[in-house]
C-alpha cells in the first residue's frame, strides 16, 4: 500500500487549521467599513403586505438604510430563477412564478423576506427591525402537498392554478396498469417521505462588497458552487457582468445541498453594497436557517409493485406529490423527476415502470436537493415495497432481492426509466453485508432480546444512486439550464511545487487531501509539494461545484486529464533535453526516461526548463500549466446493501440501533479513511430522517413548529451506534479514475433499512418516518393488545 | 459601556462591551479569536464551547461580563508551541472532523471530559457529547478519536 498515493488513508491536509481554530469561514471575515444586514421576515405563512411603515426604524440609532421589495423593483432587480425546466405530461413547461429577493405584494411562507435593515452594528439592525410596522392581511395557509392540490385550497401563486407546478410522467401508464392487473401478487403502499431541514452546522452567511473605483464586486458566501452562484446572481437577478463579480466561498461548514442555491440574502447583500457604498455582512442565526434554508424531501406517495408467483418483479407504478414550497429554489424541479423517477428500477430487473409526479406549491419554505436529492426518496419507495412484498409473500427479504438483482453479466444495463447502468455486483454486496451483520445469528439474537422483554428487528436496503452528475448533453435534453462538466488545472511552479485548481468545492469532503493524493500519484511528486486551490472565482477556472457525489468522478477526472496534458508536454521537453524522439520517452513515478536507457529527467527539472526555457524546443510554448474540462459520458452508479438491526423497548417505544452493516461499491477508492467518514455521516443523516428528524408546519397557521434544535431532533452521539462499513470495488468503466462517488450513499440507503427493521420488530407492514418513541410505543401497545 | 477584563489563553484581555454582549461575541469580535463558532441560538449545538476556569462552557450562553476576571481557554489556546494537544492530534489521526465547524467545540468538550474521566467508555463518551452536534461525521470517528486520546494521555 502506498503511503500517500491512490488507495492510502492519508491524514487530511486541512485538519491542522480546523483543529487549531485557524479555519476561515465567512462569518469569521470582516471587511473594512462593513455594515451589518438583518432581514425582517414574515411572521405569517400567507398574507398580503398592505403597508410597510419604516419611519420609526429609519430613525433608530445606527441605522444606515432600510430596503424593501419596492427599492429592488425600482432598480429592476429580477427574480431568483429555477435553473431546470421540467416539461409536463402535456408538453408544457413547469409553472415558474416569480421569486423576488424581497417580497413585493405577498408573503408566502414564515420567514419570507420583507425588508432588510442595514446598520452600523448587528444589534442596532435587529433593534431597528423591531420598529418596522408592517400591515398584513392574513390569508389561509396550506402546508401539505396533498391538501395544496385539493379543491378550494388557497392559491399560493396566481400563475399556478390549483398550486400545480407540473404534472409529469415517465413510462406508459396503461401498459403498467395492464401488467399489474395480470400480476400474481401486487404489493401496495402509501407513504410519506418526511420533510427535513439540512442543518449544516455553519449557518449561511454572506458579505457583499463593491469597489466604486472599478465597479467590481466581491462576494464572500457559504456556497458549494461559487461559479454557479455568480452565474445565477449576475445573469438572472442583478444583471451584472460575471467578469465584474468575484465570488469567494472560503472554508464552508457543511452543505448537504443547502448551500448550492442562489438565495435572497447574498443577492441582497451584493446589490446593497453598491447602494450603500460599504461592504454588507449578513450571518444567519440558526432560527433563520430553520425557516429559510431550502428544505428537503416532503413527498406523499402511492406505489404498487407487481410480482409473479416466483417473486419476480413484473411492474412498478409510483404516484408522488412533491412539495416545492412557496417558491422554486434553484434546482427544485429536477429533484422529484430526473433524480427520483429515473432511479425507480433500483438494483432490479423490473421490466416495466411508470411514475407520475405532481409538484405542488405550498406556503412553506422552498424545497430542493438535500443529501441524496430524489434518490433517497426513490430508494425509500422501492425498498419499502420490496420488504413489504417479501413479508406478504413469505419470502426471505434477502432472497427476494437476490431473485430480482440485475446480474453482473448484464451490464451495460438499460433500465426502463431512462438510465443505463454501467457496472455493478449487487449480490456480492448483499452477501458481504449479511456476513458482517451475522444474518444467520439473527433469530438467536431476537430470542435473547425477547428474554429481556425487548423486540428485535432486522431490515435491508439495497440501493442504487446516479452520481457523478452529470453528462451535459443528457441533462440539457432534460431541461437543465447548465452543463455539468468540471474543470481542473495543474500548474507546476518553476521550482517544482504544484498548484492544483479545481472547480469542485470542499465543505467537509477533504478535497485538499484526496485531490493532492491523486495529483501526487499521477505526477510522482511528494504530496507536501501539492497545494489545492478552490472556492474562488478569481483564481480558478469556471467550475460547477460540489453536489450529487460528483467531485471525484467529474472534478477528479478533470484533474487526471490535466495531469495527462502536463505529462504529454513534459515528454516533449524531456525529448529535447535528452536528445531523443518524443515517442521514446516514458513517464513513471515522476521521471521521464528514454525507453530502455538510464537517461532520465525528473519532472521537477522539466518544470524548471519550462519556465527557464534557455534550452527548449523551438516549437513549444514555455510554461507547464494545463487545464482540462471533463464532461462525463454517463452518470456513475454507486450501489450497495445496508442492513440494520434494531432493538425496541415496548415499554418506552425507544428504538436502539443495535447493529449496522454497510457494504458499498464506490468503484476505485482514493482515500479509504475519507470514504468511510462520508459513509458514517450519510448513515447518520439517514438514521436521523428515519428515527428523529421531522420538519413540521402547523396545518392551520403555517408556522414552522420545529424551528430550533429544541424542537427539531438532530441525531446526537448517543442516538447512534458505531457502524460496520466495507466496500466492494467494481470500477466505473467510463471515467479515467474508475471512481463512482460516496457522499450520499448512507443517506440514501439508511432510511428504508431502519424502517424495515422497526416494522419487522413490531410485526407490522408499515409506519411512516420518523419512528419516534411515541409512535413506536403506540404501535407496540397495539400489538400487545391484539395479542392478548 | 462597561469594561470587562479576563485572561484568555494565558494573556490579559480587556474591552468595552454592552451588557448584552455574549462571551462568544467578545472572543470573536473584540479579540478576533474566530476559532470559537456559533452554530445555533438555543445553546444546543456546542460549536462555541470554551473553557472558563478549566471547565467547558457554552460561550453563547454566558455574558462577557460574567467572565470578568476568569481564566478562559479557547481552541486557539490548546496547542502548545505549535504542537497539537493529544485530543487535537487524535481527531486528525482518526478523521474525527470533516467540515471543521463543530470541531473546536467538540475538541474543547472532549478535553474537559478527559480531565474528569481519564478512561471513558464508548457510552460515557456518547452521553457526554449530547451537547455537541456534528452533522458530518455520524460521531463514529469522534468517539474513536476521544478513546485514542484517552489512551495517549495515560502515558
Amino acid at each position: 500500500m502506498p503511503d500517500t498515493g491512490i488507495g492510502a488513508s492519508v491524514r487530511r491536509k486541512e485538519d491542522f487549521r480546523f483543529l487549531t481554530g485557524k479555519g476561515r469561514y465567512t462569518a469569521d471575515l470582516n471587511r473594512p467599513g462593513q455594515a451589518h444586514a438583518y432581514f425582517l421576515r414574515s411572521p405569517h405563512a400567507h398574507a398580503k403586505v398592505q403597508r410597510i411603515d419604516l419611519d420609526a426604524a429609519r430613525n433608530a440609532p445606527g441605522v444606515i438604510t432600510i430596503f424593501t421589495g419596492a427599492d429592488m423593483e425600482a432598480d429592476k432587480v429580477g427574480s431568483l430563477p429555477c435553473g431546470w425546466t421540467v416539461t409536463d405530461r402535456h408538453g408544457k413547461p413547469h409553472k415558474a412564478p416569480p421569486h423576488f429577493p424581497l417580497v413585493r405584494d405577498k408573503v408566502r411562507y414564515v420567514g419570507d423576506h420583507v425588508a432588510v435593515v442595514i446598520a452600523e452594528t448587528l444589534a442596532q439592525a435587529k433593534d431597528a427591525a423591531e420598529l418596522i410596522d408592517v400591515t398584513y392581511q392574513p390569508l389561509t395557509a396550506v402546508v401539505d402537498p396533498l391538501n395544496a392540490v385539493a379543491k378550494g385550497a388557497p392559491q399560493v401563486h396566481e400563475e399556478a392554478p390549483g398550486n400545480l407546478c407540473y404534472d409529469w410522467e415517465l413510462g406508459d401508464r396503461a401498459a403498467i396498469d395492464a401488467a399489474l392487473s395480470k400480476a400474481h401478487h401486487v404489493t401496495k403502499i402509501d407513504l410519506i417521505n418526511n420533510r427535513l431541514i439540512p442543518n449544516a452546522i455553519e449557518p449561511r452567511a454572506a458579505i457583499g462588497e463593491h469597489d466604486a473605483g472599478t465597479d467590481n464586486y466581491t462576494v464572500y458566501s457559504t456556497s458549494q458552487n461559487p461559479h454557479l452562484l455568480r452565474l445565477i446572481m449576475c445573469a438572472f437577478v442583478l444583471g451584472l457582468s460575471e467578469a465584474k463579480v468575484r465570488v469567494i466561498a472560503p472554508d464552508v461548514g457543511g452543505g448537504f445541498g443547502s448551500k448550492i442555491y442562489c438565495y435572497a440574502e447574498e443577492t441582497v447583500c451584493t446589490w446593497a453594497s453598491k447602494k450603500v457604498g460599504r461592504p454588507i455582512k449578513w450571518v444567519a442565526e440558526r432560527s433563520e436557517s430553520f425557516v429559510s434554508d431550502a428544505h428537503g424531501r416532503d413527498h406523499a406517495t402511492h406505489a404498487e409493485l407487481g410480482l409473479d408467483k416466483d417473486g419476480k418483479f413484473v411492474a412498478l407504478k409510483v404516484e408522488t406529490h412533491a412539495n416545492m414550497g412557496a417558491y422554486l429554489s434553484s434546482f427544485a424541479t429536477a429533484i422529484p423527476t430526473y433524480l427520483y423517477a429515473t432511479l425507480l428500477a433500483g438494483q432490479y430487473t423490473t421490466p416495466a415502470i411508470y411514475a407520475n409526479v405532481k409538484a405542488v406549491f405550498s406556503t412553506t419554505a422552498p424545497v430542493d436537493a438535500y443529501r441524496g436529492a430524489g434518490r433517497p426518496e426513490a430508494t425509500y419507495v422501492l425498498e419499502r415495497l420490496v420488504e413489504t412484498a417479501a413479508r406478504e409473500m413469505k419470502i426471505d427479504p434477502a432472497e427476494l432481492r437476490r431473485r430480482n438483482f440485475i446480474p453482473p453479466d448484464a451490464f451495460p444495463y438499460q433500465t426502463p426509466v431512462a438510465l443505463q447502468y454501467d457496472s455493478g455486483q449487487y449480490a456480492l454486496a448483499l452477501d458481504e453485508a449479511m456476513k458482517m451483520i451475522d444474518y444467520k445469528g439473527f433469530p438467536a439474537r431476537r430470542k435473547e432480546s425477547e428474554t429481556r422483554g425487548k423486540l428485535r428487528g432486522i431490515g435491508f436496503s439495497s440501493y442504487i444512486e446516479a452520481c457523478g452528475i452529470a453528462p451535459s448533453a443528457v441533462v440539457g435534453s432534460l431541461g437543465a439550464g447548465v452543463g455539468l462538466w468540471e474543470s481542473g488545472q495543474i500548474r507546476f511552479n518553476a521550482t517544482g511545487s504544484v498548484s492544483v485548481f479545481t472547480g469542485a468545492h470542499s465543505h467537509g469532503q477533504g478535497h485538499e487531501t484526496t485531490f493532492s493524493q491523486l495529483v501526487a500519484d499521477k505526477l510522482g511528486v511528494p504530496i507536501e509539494n501539492v497545494e489545492v486551490v478552490h472556492g474562488d472565482t478569481g483564481s480558478i477556472p469556471m467550475g460547477m461545484g460540489t453536489y450529487g457525489s460528483r467531485s471525484l468522478a467529474v472534478g477528479g477526472s478533470a484533474l487526471s486529464r490535466a495531469c495527462d496534458k502536463v505529462i504529454d508536454k513534459g515528454k516533449k521537453i524531456a525529448a529535447h533535453l535528452l536528445e531523443a524522439s518524443v515517442d521514446d520517452i516514458e513517464f513513471s513515478a515522476g521521471t521521464f526516461r528514454v525507453a530502455g536507457t538510464d537517461r532520465t529527467k525528473a519532472i521537477g527539472e522539466i518544470a524548471f526548463s519550462a519556465y527557464v526555457p534557455h534550452n527548449y524546443p523551438a516549437d513549444l510554448e514555455p510554461g507547464l500549466d494545463e487545464t482540462a474540462f471533463y464532461d462525463p459520458l454517463n452518470f456513475t452508479f454507486p450501489a450497495g446493501t445496508h442492513i440494520c438491526e434494531v432493538e425496541i423497548d415496548p415499554e418506552t417505544g425507544a428504538v436502539t440501533v443495535a447493529n449496522w452493516a454497510a457494504v458499498d461499491d464506490f468503484g476505485k477508492v482514493i482515500n479509504p479513511m475519507i470514504v468511510e467518514g462520508q459513509v458514517h455521516g450519510g448513515i447518520a443523516q439517514g438514521i436521523g430522517q428515519a428515527l428523529l428528524e421531522n420538519a413540521v408546519y402547523d396545518p392551520d397557521s403555517g408556522q414552522l413548529v420545529t424551528g430550533s434544535y429544541m424542537d427539531y431532533c438532530m441525531p446526537r452521539a448517543d442516538n447512534l451506534p458505531s457502524f460496520k462499513v466495507a466496500t466492494t470495488e467494481t470500477p466505473c468503466p467510463h471515467n479515467p479514475l474508475g471512481v463512482k462517488g460516496c457522499g450520499e450513499a448512507g443517506a440514501i440507503a439508511a432510511p428504508p433499512a431502519l424502517i424495515n427493521a422497526v416494522t419487522d420488530a413490531l410485526g407490522i407492514l408499515h409506519m411512516d418516518m420518523p419512528a419516534t418513541a411515541e409512535k413506536v410505543w403506540r404501535l407496540a401497545q397495539a400489538r400487545r393488545q391484539a395479542a392478548e | 459601556m462597561p469594561t470587562v477584563s479576563m485572561t484568555v489563553n494565558g494573556r490579559p484581555a480587556a474591552g468595552e462591551v454592552e451588557g448584552r454582549t455574549l462571551l462568544v461575541d467578545f472572543l470573536r469580535e473584540n479579540l478576533a479569536l474566530t476559532g470559537t463558532h456559533v452554530g445555533c441560538d438555543t445553546s444546543q449545538c456546542g460549536a462555541c464551547v470554551v473553557h472558563v476556569n478549566g471547565k467547558s462552557v457554552k460561550s453563547c450562553t454566558m455574558l462577557a461580563l460574567q467572565a470578568s476576571d476568569a481564566e478562559v481557554t479557547t481552541i486557539e489556546g490548546l496547542a502548545t508551541n505549535g504542537a497539537m494537544h493529544p485530543v487535537q492530534a487524535a481527531f486528525k489521526e482518526h478523521h474525527g472532523l470533516q467540515c471543521g465547524f463543530c470541531t473546536p467545540g467538540m475538541v474543547m468538550s472532549a478535553v474537559d471530559l478527559l480531565s474528569r474521566n481519564a478512561k471513558p467508555s464508548e457510552p460515557e463518551i456518547r452521553d457526554w457529547l449530547e451537547g455537541n452536534i456534528c452533522r458530518c461525521t455520524g460521531y463514529h470517528n469522534i468517539v474513536k478519536a476521544i478513546q485514542a486520546a484517552a489512551q495517549a494521555m495515560k502515558g
